[in-house]
């Protein structure tokens, strides 16, 4: 279908984006990549008064690391993320989940803020970062401020972000030398939405893993720490019945969707799968590293 | 800046200037098929998932039903029709006719925008990158065999 009738505005500051976000709030959206606000405008899921195209602000740009922390700007395209020397030498957790990211004509307009920013829940981006205990910084009239991950992810594409306050830049920490990051996904086809997915950045030693940081995605309503399953793993010499004990803890960390997808039970067994298989991987990697 | 419905705006469409004014919730595959009879970029889900309308824009292939027709002002847009004329892709069209990679053929400007992207990477490429590279795009006649084939055989032939 054809997109409802809006107004459309393309400022050329910041200033002019919180300004126009404060007078309509709801009634507008931020235009970033498009990849998911054309296809709900397309089908009419949505029907906002304004769109407010951010693709000129030049200030929202840029990939970059200072101080060990790697900033990443809201209008960064998937491609530009995927391409990055700088993510793939500090935040190779994703750099592996970018070719999961959808197929190549969406990753070149598609942007990493936005795709935070919506929190769809088979986005690979928000468990990533939620893994790394990034901050998400946004900014209104009123302010600006930074939100950790841990706060950001509220529930079913709901986050922290107030309706006058535009997504700025992503801050993720420089991935440590000594942790090993896993990401590892299940879909129909590569690109396609996550089933069930993990992304996990452990610290491995002395034949164990402590500070392992789980967080499962595609299943559930938003990306989500298992904190059962971790306290299964932290502190305990590696064996197959850590693993073990991490899947059954899974139970009670997670509560999947029941869609068209699959159901619940069905992606616990999937995240399972992943979970035993992700493991492995990272005591693999912490053997080789 | 007033809001707007209607907005004039600028662009370069297979090399040629072009000045329109369009509406602002008119799609850019439509702005093509529909203002400049550009009608070999096809629409098919018009939601992103089919990859039909890919065009080029800045030198990268996109969806043309999930960008606006005002976004694209002051870009470059190369849609299949550009494509052909400047010869880029003559290797690969040709393979297409000779492996028999299309039947309706509905899909197969998309399929050939993105391949385009795929041989500009100027490497080889295994039938599973291939596939994973074109998994954007959806044929619902050939089961896909041929049209890697004849990606195949043109990677082949530029860059082994």
């Amino acid at each position: 279908m054809k997109a409802p009738r809006f107004s459309y505005v393309r400022p050329q500051s910041l200033d002019h984006v919180v300004a126009l976000l404060a007078e309509h709030g709801d009634d507008a959206r931020i235009l970033a990549g498009g990849q998911s606000l054309m296809p709900v405008l397309n089908m009419r899921l949505a029907q906002p008064r304004l769109l407010i195209d951010i693709n000129r602000i030049d200030a929202l740009n840029g990939i970059s690391l200072t101080g060990g922390c790697v900033r990443i700007g809201a209008l960064a395209r998937h491609a530009e993320v995927m391409s990055s020397p700088v993510i793939a030498q500090s935040l190779p957790l994703i750099a592996e989940a970018m070719p999961h990211v959808a197929h190549v004509a969406v990753r070149n307009r598609g942007t990493f803020g936005g795709s935070i920013a919506l929190a769809d829940p088979s986005a690979e981006l928000p468990a990533c970062i939620l893994a790394l205990e990034a901050s998400i910084v946004v900014e209104s009239v009123r302010g600006r401020r930074t939100i950790p991950a841990a706060d950001f992810f509220r529930g079913l594409y709901e986050t922290a972000r107030s309706a006058d306050e535009l997504l700025i830049e992503v801050r993720i920490p420089e991935q440590r030398r000594d942790r090993v990051s896993v990401f590892m996904e299940l879909s129909r086809r590569q690109g396609d939405f996550a089933i069930a997915g993990l992304a996990c950045y452990a610290r491995c030693e002395r034949g164990g893993m402590s500070e392992a940081r789980l967080v499962y995605f595609g299943s559930e309503v938003k990306p989500t720490l298992a904190r059962r399953a971790m306290a299964a793993v932290n502190g305990n010499a590696w064996s197959p019945a850590v693993s073990e004990a991490a899947c059954s803890a899974l139970a009670d960390d997670l509560d999947p969707i029941d869609n068209t997808f699959g159901r619940p039970a069905t992606k616990l067994h999937l995240q399972r799968v992943l979970t035993r298989r992700a493991l492995a991987a990272a005591m693999e990697r912490a053997r080789v590293q | 800046m007033s809001l707007e419905e209607e907005l004039t705006v600028s662009m370069t469409v297979n090399g040629e200037s072009i000045t329109a004014s369009v509406p602002v919730r008119q799609h850019l595959v439509d702005f093509l098929r529909t203002e400049l009879g550009l009608t070999g970029s096809h629409i098919g889900c018009e939601h992103g998932i089919c990859g039909a309308c890919s065009v080029r824009v800045d030198g990268v292939v996109v969806r043309g039903c999930l960008m606006l027709a005002v976004q694209a002002d002051g870009c470059d847009v190369v849609t299949i029709e550009g494509l052909t004329d400047a010869g880029e892709i003559a290797d690969l069209q040709a393979n297409f006719v000779e492996r028999n990679a299309l039947q309706c053929g509905y899909c197969t400007p998309g399929m050939l925008m993105t391949a385009a992207e795929l041989l500009k990477q100027g490497k080889a490429m295994s039938r599973d990158d291939i596939r994973t590279f074109l998994s954007g795009n959806y044929c619902r006649c050939t089961g896909y065999h041929a049209i890697v084939d004849a990606v195949e055989a043109t990677l082949q032939a530029r860059f082994a």
